[in-house]
């Protein structure tokens, strides 16, 4: 395992994006890119696999409406059944028109939260987290490329260099 | 480049020559500097007015809800009516950021987290209202459908009013994590300028330690694309049942099937004038002319125009339908004959003046692109949505179905004085927001720049000559 790093910076999102196609085109592997704001297509280039949130949304959501229905069931028509402006208790069924307005907001209630919930928790973000940004003007206006080094550092630095990077360090992990 | 590519007849949404780093440096600066004389004293003013509301509300809950001008037959007045408009109030900032993002709208990206921000301070003072009113505050948990010492005696949901509880529950904690999440890289971008340890601190904790990773990103668009398409049946849905608080009921003038989609227009309505004042002031005071500009004005002036169409369309079938009825009940609702020459006859006609005449002005291309035409417009829209929600509920209780019943409402001191006390803590929220939060999400912005920007825009487009 290696535990140099190549960080090169840029201080454009085509560049970066340019930089990406290249350096993967000659085959090496691209651990990490910090981005200061959403680089539309970046995640493609990298070979990243699309995000499945969006499935957990669903799944979440599925939850939230089988919990509001099991309640509206539990606390309406089982445990405490009443005549409440002749509205009908007998079944959940017939009662269900007035429960519509319950049922979707939990769906939604639950899809949301626990969709980002699972977004923190993936992502690891979290209050008192402290960020992994290597340099700060990643959130400003600088876009950092990360790959570790395996006895390719002068080729690596070559090629970043003419892809137009601005600055190339090297960092030791300890 | 051609994925940067915008119709060239298209207005830059970011004006002047900015940069990556401009943009930084222009949304931090409220920040980072030292705030100015108008700022202090606009919130040592939004300050009392929000004390006074406390001693207010302190009075009610100490002496009952006697103090109030409600009476056996008005038996909700100011009081619901502040709810509904604050409530409306806060439907314009889920919008802007849920329904514009659906439909790919980039303009949004100057006003989304403003009125996302202005979207959960309006909620918190609509809660207050039935919580004060429930008179025993501290029982206000009785809402929740948790096991309790009466049997379990559960919570009634066929009643409209738990369903507002759920709705108005769900659509302030939606949009506060969707606020939040938005706001993660630009507390992130913050904390990573920051020199004083205590606010590199205190950003690096609001961050949530925010990195940026190409991942993360990834994430938060889905997230935010979800989260809109969670959002806005959720939006739509929050009005709705407010106005099913009223039209389930037997009332004539409430008990009417047009209510859902004309609050929720009403609501839009409302809310986008509220953004149109508070962002008025806003971009001056924090020098964000460049991102907040004339375009912007005009694109809500749009909506408010199509959205008070629908209201004043509605208002005119109510009016209509009344009339066309031929019951004396329905001459007495809040959209009738016997309301424009009855002892209300002054809030009928403020309604008709601020809700449908004064916004016609902005078919005027002048007015609707004018700073100052489309502020002294929004204020009046704010009192008109007011008085709708005023005329909807005490016209509509002061004339019950036996003349023996009929009665009027008068607000006391009280009334006014919580009123006046929740646009204080609305103010003093919004302010210290205005201090401390980046009020533009730099991070989209500085997405669309080469598409929208005005020097990007110009580079490209003078590759054509």
């Amino acid at each position: 395992m290696s535990n140099k790093v190549i960080h090169a910076l840029y201080n454009d999102d085509d560049i970066l994006m340019d930089a990406v196609k290249t350096v993967k085109a000659a085959d090496h592997h691209i651990d990490e890119v910090f981005t200061p704001f959403p680089v539309h297509g970046l995640d493609k280039a990298m070979g990243l696999a699309p995000t499945k949130i969006a499935i957990t949304a669903f799944l979440y959501g599925i939850t939230g409406l089988s919990f509001a229905i099991w309640m509206t069931n539990y606390m309406m028509i089982e445990d405490w059944p009443q005549d409440i402006g002749g509205k009908p208790n007998f079944s959940w069924f017939t009662n269900m028109p007035a429960f519509v307005p319950i049922l979707f907001e939990l769906t939604i209630f639950f899809a949301a939260h626990l969709m980002v919930i699972t977004f923190y928790m993936r992502s690891r973000i979290w209050p008192f987290k402290s960020a992994e940004n290597p340099d700060v003007r990643t959130t400003d206006d600088h876009f950092l490329m990360e790959i570790s080094i395996h006895d390719n550092e002068k080729e690596l630095k070559s090629l970043l260099k003419e892809t137009g990077a601005v600055e190339i360090k090297v960092i030791e992990n300890k | 480049m051609s994925s940067h590519y915008e119709a060239p007849i298209r207005e830059p949404l970011v004006l002047g020559d900015k940069s990556y780093h401009d943009i930084t440096v222009d949304i931090a600066k409220p920040i980072e500097g030292k705030a100015n004389k108008n700022w202090y004293i606009a919130f040592t003013i939004s300050l009392i007015a929000f004390l006074w509301g406390l001693g207010c509300i302190t009075f009610t809950i100490g002496t009952g809800i006697g103090t109030w001008g409600l009476n056996k037959n008005i038996g909700w007045a100011w009081d619901i009516t502040n709810f509904v408009w604050w409530v409306g109030i806060g439907h314009a900032g889920t919008l802007i950021s849920a329904v514009l993002l659906l439909f790919r709208q980039r303009w949004r990206m100057a006003i989304n987290r403003s009125s996302e921000a202005m979207t959960i301070f309006a909620v918190f003072q609509a809660g207050l209202f039935p919580i004060i009113h429930m008179g025993r505050p501290w029982d206000a948990y009785w809402v929740l459908p948790i096991p309790n010492q009466f049997g379990s005696l559960w919570v009634n949901f066929n009643s409209p009013l738990l369903w507002d509880v759920f709705a108005i529950s769900t659509y302030l904690s939606v949009s506060l994590v969707f606020w939040w999440t938005g706001l993660l890289p630009d507390f992130a971008m913050l904390r990573d300028r920051a020199i004083k340890p205590f606010q590199k601190k205190i950003y690096a904790l609001l961050s949530f330690g925010w990195s940026g990773r190409a991942k993360d990103w990834q994430r938060f668009e889905e997230v935010s694309l979800v989260l809109a398409g969670l959002a806005t049946p959720l939006v739509l849905s929050v009005h709705t049942i407010v106005s099913m608080d009223f039209a389930t009921s037997i009332n004539p003038g409430w008990h009417s099937t047009i209510f859902p989609p004309y609050f929720v227009a009403g609501a839009i309505f409302s809310g986008f004038a509220m953004v149109q004042t508070l962002l008025g002031i806003m971009r001056k005071v924090t020098n964000l002319e460049n991102y907040i500009t004339r375009l912007h004005v005009e694109y809500m002036n749009m909506v408010i125009m199509l959205t008070g169409g629908i209201v004043a369309v509605a208002y005119a079938s109510e009016f209509f339908i009344a009339w066309y009825t031929g019951s004396p009940y329905e001459n007495f609702t809040y959209m009738s004959v016997g309301a424009a020459t009855g002892p209300y006859g002054w809030a009928f006609w403020s309604l008709i003046l601020f809700n449908i005449l004064i916004p016609q002005l902005l078919w005027i291309r002048k007015f609707r692109r004018s700073f100052i035409a489309s502020f002294i417009i929004s204020i009046a829209i704010n009192i008109g949505m007011w008085f709708e929600r005023f005329d909807i509920i005490a016209i509509v209780l002061s004339k019950g179905h036996l003349p023996s019943t009929w009665t009027r409402f008068e607000p006391t001191f009280v009334d006014v004085g919580i009123f006046i006390g929740t646009i204080g803590f609305f103010g003093v929220l919004f302010l210290l927001y205005a201090r401390t939060f980046p009020v533009i999400a730099q991070a989209e912005v500085k997405s669309i720049m080469k598409v929208s920007g005005e020097n990007y825009k110009k580079l490209r487009d003078g590759n054509h000559e």
